[in-house]
């Protein structure tokens, strides 16, 4: 079995994802086929090496579903050889569809995959395509189906973590983006999105909010108290799961939950033999994946458990690990990540994350990897572990060795 | 004999009046369903015939479907196997397609005819899913009339097609409050909710449903579902609109149900499995689901006690047969507080008068403004009309004069819960009437206070629960010398009033008051152990009480609680055995924390009497354990505790049926309604010999409190159950 490694990573801006965001007009698929042609031109590999385009998407209906993959390689500059194929493991996709291709790259000899994903939100509307976890009664009600909002809520009354640390916590991601942003830390991976006359559309994030502050945090209202008491009353499913509590804390609002945008990501993920014939320097070398499944109503605790068994595959402790990136899917997820694991916060998010940058679902995996990469060279790190939680009540984390 | 009559006019109109010979109500059996199907495909084959108008010979329509016939088949098949139970349901639904299409058959070319359901009065259940399978429904103007599916109620769902044809009628989220609550309304808000098409004077119901027969045009003749382009109002699962409802719905219905009640989760697969596919396959799934309903305990155990023993209770199962029944006018009510006023309320409400009689005739009168009350808040929500109420008021007639007493049927004191204070108003009762006289006491026995009568013989109890216009229960205390001929009359009394009657031995609490009290109880040493407040309640609720101990003991007072517990533990010495729980009460009493009425309890209220979250020092009066117990540990205990209790009064002949035992706990104190009753949820556990084991490690872990009683144990070794169905 070879190793896995890394050879590039690039992500597009994250457009405001309504139909104000400078991406909203931009296809899935083209977006898509740019980000698999800056990859390919940056790298200067023949258009048909590549085993196969693994592409992570949440929402598979209308121009994102029916094997997107396909249309983006058919669109892109890859040869018509490289087959195509979409997957979804809801917000961790776009790391999951790495973890598929370093799995199948330590199988084989001298080859590469391009894996990433996409989502255009303000384009195909998240939970458009439906899902029998929501309501089919015989799963719904079985496993106490709520919904994520009231999960993480759930998960802020549980652990502890009050309105007021998640706003300090949201705080804290807008200061880091505006600081990476102005530093230039971004730099390596942003792939400017072009119109198709070669003009530029959006070549910066758009979703931070750099001037906000805890009073403006703080003057939010809770976005699932409504839903969770009065109608339809998801608490009370909750409670079925969660007896010993009261009731529960509604602290998540806009403000400290992740943006709503477009963006996609692509990773080139390929074996030393790969690089050698293609004369291309590896940047990371993936150290261990690892995915699980975890309780469903409590939804969004599978970071926890993912995390545990990459540490213990990759034969690693977490103090062995210099660097986090713990999706924001609401504050709670990465204060919990941090409280369980003791982990100091100068080495989660430092540059910010789906908070003030945004979440564009099916992208979000491959995005984060792409900045703890730059981030691990930028302050001569060695490793990093990257996790999602993911709906449903699953979690994927993969462990990187910069090299 | 026949259950329908037919008749063919001059202008072709097929009549069809259901008239069950020698009942009131007209129910359904599989016989009398295929004599129906043979009218239908004789009127439907008869070229003479243009349409079918079926209606009722009797006041109402339909009461449903008869349960005790469904009942026995579903006790008569194995567990494993529901082929049978789905054949029987395919076979309903080919009968009803039938009368749907009008007959029509495609293939030789023949068109529908049209049907039209005509209903003079009640149609429910089964009674309202013919109809709906009708071309239109069309009521007589009958304010008396309800129209609906209550199937939930009794822990079924509509499985003749009600289900399918309710949400393609009025869509998802408006069909849900009728099929998940079984709501029922009288004609004119049924027709406003477009549960019917129709409402018309009751004298020209049949001649208008003839009319439109002969007036149908062939579009009439096909329902909106069998139409092209059909979708259901509102969307279904997956359209963007019906997505949410359904999410909304499942997460409803779950909160409410607790994942207790089958037949609700039944009922949503059905409706979401049967929203995505065409009409006749979703009859299939609504089968297939209906079947295993059928097979399952939960379902079976509701249907008997909350509508086949509750039934046979009310219609007299344990009245002594030893004279007629009696013919009650006139009452008389001593004592015009909060019970004596709402036994006034509810007693004259059934067309009864009542004398109501207090110290004085202020006082009399006062307790005649509590009912006026009660009524006024009918008429607001719109239960009851202004001239009704004000009827029903006229039958009430205040007094201080026990006098008026000499013209009653039967008598109820219902003053003061103090020995002297009643054993002196029943002498002054027995000084100027003789007949069969009632205490409504919920802690005195019977036969101590039969000491200060005349004629013990001729005295008993009849325990109403507060609020008595709202709970159904009347448990009925036969003392030790008390006659049959009063307990007849007594039943006679709750039957008039259409309230549900048990009758219990006399012995300290009776039945209903002792059972839960041992959950009150056990609720409030869970606080002593350092269980967190919340899981108990939460435990509690999970295991289908409606109210939570905590919850329970502040609402009737924790000053109540001390005070039967210092009285209990004089009255029984060292056999006491509560004070694990004492210790909990008596604490917060100390504190002056005596419960709602003093604004303060194991909960914290508002200054408004509003019930906040739980009173912060608990934790510190009793600190949290850890490890906390699992949840299921929690729930056996809390419901053990209550079954024991019921074994221990059925072994000391406090009880004499253990459907009574069931029935009262359910509507007595709101055990777990999912399990049938104590004794139900008891059987459950023997059929898996489970019910020793469980008191056994229970008692091992938490006292001897839980030993099986010895009802329990025999039952346990001759691997016999307590309920007979």
């Amino acid at each position: 079995m070879t190793d896995a490694y890394i050879f590039d990573a690039v992500r597009s801006p994250r457009g405001r994802g309504n139909q104000t965001g400078a991406l909203a007009s931009v296809t899935a698929v083209d977006i898509s086929a740019q980000l698999i042609d800056a990859l390919i031109s940056r790298n200067q590999i023949p258009a048909g090496s590549i085993e196969d385009l693994i592409w992570g998407n949440v929402t598979q209906i209308g121009e994102q579903g029916g094997c997107l993959a396909r249309a983006a390689v058919l669109l892109s500059g890859l040869d018509d050889c490289v087959p195509g194929l979409s997957i979804n493991r809801f917000c961790a996709s776009g790391l999951e569809a790495v973890n598929l291709a370093a799995g199948q790259v330590r199988e084989g000899e001298k080859i590469a995959y391009i894996a990433g994903g996409v989502e255009m939100m303000s384009r195909v509307a998240m939970g458009s395509d439906g899902t029998a976890i929501a309501v089919d009664p015989r799963i719904a009600m079985k496993c106490a189906f709520v919904p994520q909002g009231i999960s993480a809520d759930l998960i802020a009354t549980e652990y502890g973590f009050s309105r007021r640390e998640c706003d300090r916590y949201a705080l804290r991601s807008q200061q880091c983006s505006a600081k990476s942003w102005s530093e230039d830390r971004f730099k390596r991976s942003i792939v400017t999105v072009h119109d198709i006359n070669g003009m530029e559309i959006l070549g910066r994030d758009e979703h931070m909010r750099p001037k906000t502050n805890m009073a403006v945090l703080a003057r939010l209202e809770p976005s699932f108290a409504k839903i969770g008491i009065e109608m339809p009353g998801f608490d009370k499913v909750a409670l079925l799961k969660y007896p010993h509590l009261e009731s529960i804390s509604h602290v998540h609002h806009p403000g400290n939950s992740s943006g709503i945008v477009d963006g996609a990501a692509a990773i080139l993920v390929g074996n030393r033999a790969f690089g050698t014939a293609h004369e291309i320097k590896p940047r990371a070398r993936i150290r261990a994946m690892a995915k699980v499944g975890s309780e469903p109503t409590i939804m969004l605790t599978g970071p926890l458990a993912a995390t545990r068994l990459a540490l213990q595959r990759a034969g690693m402790e977490i103090n062995d690990i210099d660097l986090f990136e713990v999706n924001e899917a609401f504050a709670a997820i990465p204060l919990l990540f941090m409280q369980e694991f003791g982990v100091d916060e100068a080495k989660v998010n430092v540059n910010g994350g789906a908070i003030s940058l945004g979440h564009p679902l099916g992208a979000t995996g491959a995005m984060l990897l792409s900045t703890a990469i730059d981030e691990l060279e930028r302050a001569s790190l060695s490793h990093a572990l990257i996790t999602l939680c993911v709906g449903g009540g699953m979690g994927v984390a993969t462990v990187i060795e910069r090299v | 004999m026949s259950d329908f009559h037919y008749h063919r006019d001059s202008d072709g109109v097929a009549l069809i009046s259901w008239a069950v010979p020698e009942a009131r109500l007209n129910t359904m059996t599989l016989e009398s369903l295929h004599e129906l199907a043979d009218l239908f495909a004789a009127a439907f084959s008869d070229t003479k015939v243009k349409g079918v108008v079926l209606t009722s010979g009797k006041a109402d329509f339909s009461g449903g479907m008869y349960l005790d016939a469904l009942q026995k088949i579903r006790n008569s098949e194995s567990s494993a196997s529901g082929d049978r139970i789905f054949a029987t349901v395919m076979g309903f639904h080919r009968i009803f397609r039938r009368i749907e299409m009008g007959g029509a058959n495609h293939a030789e070319g023949t068109a529908g005819k049209p049907v039209i359901a005509a209903l003079p009065g009640t149609g429910v259940g089964i009674g309202y899913e013919i109809p709906l399978a009708c071309h239109r429904i069309m009521t007589a103007d009958n304010p008396k009339a309800v129209i609906g599916l209550p199937e939930i109620k009794v822990g079924l769902f509509p499985g003749a097609g009600g289900t399918t044809r309710l949400v393609r009628r009025l869509g998802i989220s408006g069909a849900a409050p009728f099929l998940l609550k079984g709501t029922l309304l009288a004609p004119q808000k049924a027709l406003a909710s477009g549960l019917i098409d129709e409402v018309t004077a009751a004298d020209e119901l049949v001649e208008k449903a003839r009319q439109w027969v002969l007036g149908a045009s062939s579009g009439d003749v096909v329902k909106p579902w069998d139409q092209k382009g059909y979708r259901i109002p509102g969307g279904s699962p997956y359209d963007p609109k019906g997505y949410m409802t359904f999410m909304g719905l499942c997460a409803m219905v779950s909160g409410n149900t607790l994942g207790l009640y089958p037949a609700a989760n039944a009922m949503m697969s059905a409706i979401y499995e049967g929203a995505q596919v065409p009409f006749d396959a979703a009859l299939e799934i609504e089968a297939r689901w209906f079947s295993k309903l059928l097979m399952e305990p939960a379902s079976v155990n509701m249907v008997q006690t909350l509508f086949l023993d509750k039934r046979n209770l009310e219609k007299g199962a344990g009245r002594p047969a030893v004279v007629k029944k009696a013919k009650i006018k006139k009452i008389g009510i001593v004592g015009a507080g909060m019970m004596g006023s709402g036994i006034a309320m509810v007693s004259a409400r059934a067309g009864l008068d009542v004398a109501l009689i207090d110290q004085n005739i202020k006082a009399a009168g006062q307790g005649k403004g509590k009912a006026a009350a009660l009524l006024e808040a009918r008429v607001k929500r719109q239960r009851m009309s202004k001239t009704e109420a004000q009827q029903i008021l006229d039958r009430i007639t205040p007094s201080d004069s026990f006098d008026v007493l000499k013209e009653a049927d039967f008598v109820i004191e219902a003053v003061f819960e103090d020995l002297a204070v009643k054993a002196d108003v029943l002498s002054r009762i027995e000084a100027t009437s003789d007949c069969i006289l009632a205490s409504n006491t919920s802690t005195l026995p019977i036969s101590g206070l039969a000491k200060s009568c005349r004629s013990p013989d001729r005295f008993l109890g009849v325990h109403f629960f507060s609020p008595v216009d709202r709970m159904q229960l009347v448990e009925v205390i036969r003392g030790r010398k008390t006659a049959d001929v009063a307990v007849a009359l007594a039943l006679d009394y709750v039957g008039r009033i259409r309230k549900t009657p048990i009758v219990v031995n006399d012995a300290r609490f009776f039945y209903a008051n002792r059972c839960i009290i041992p959950y009150l109880n056990e609720g409030i040493r869970m606080v002593g152990e350092g269980v967190q407040p919340a899981l108990v309640e939460n435990a509690a609720r999970q295991c289908g009480m409606p109210i939570g101990p905590l919850q329970l003991v502040d609402e009737t007072s924790i000053e109540l609680a001390v005070s039967i517990a210092k009285a209990t533990k004089a009255a029984l010495g060292s056999k006491y055995h509560h004070e694990d729980a004492d210790r909990v009460i008596f604490k917060l009493a100390s504190f002056g924390r005596l419960g709602r009425k003093s604004n303060a309890g194991f909960y914290e209220y508002s200054d408004t009497g509003q019930r906040q979250g739980f009173w912060p020092e608990l934790r510190d009066h009793f600190p949290i354990a850890t490890p906390q117990p699992a949840v299921e540990l929690l729930r056996n205990r809390l419901l053990l505790i209550q079954a024991i209790e019921a074994v221990h009064a059925l072994d000391e002949g406090v009880l004499i049926d253990v459907r009574e035992g069931n029935v009262g706990a359910v509507l007595g104190w709101g055990f777990a309604p999912w399990s049938g009753g104590p004794f139900s949820w008891l059987d459950g556990l023997l059929e898996n010999q489970l019910a020793l084991p469980l008191c056994e490690s229970l008692s091992r872990q938490y006292g001897e409190r839980f030993k099986a009683p010895a009802g329990l144990i025999n039952k346990a070794k001759r691997k016999d159950r307590f309920t007979s169905h």
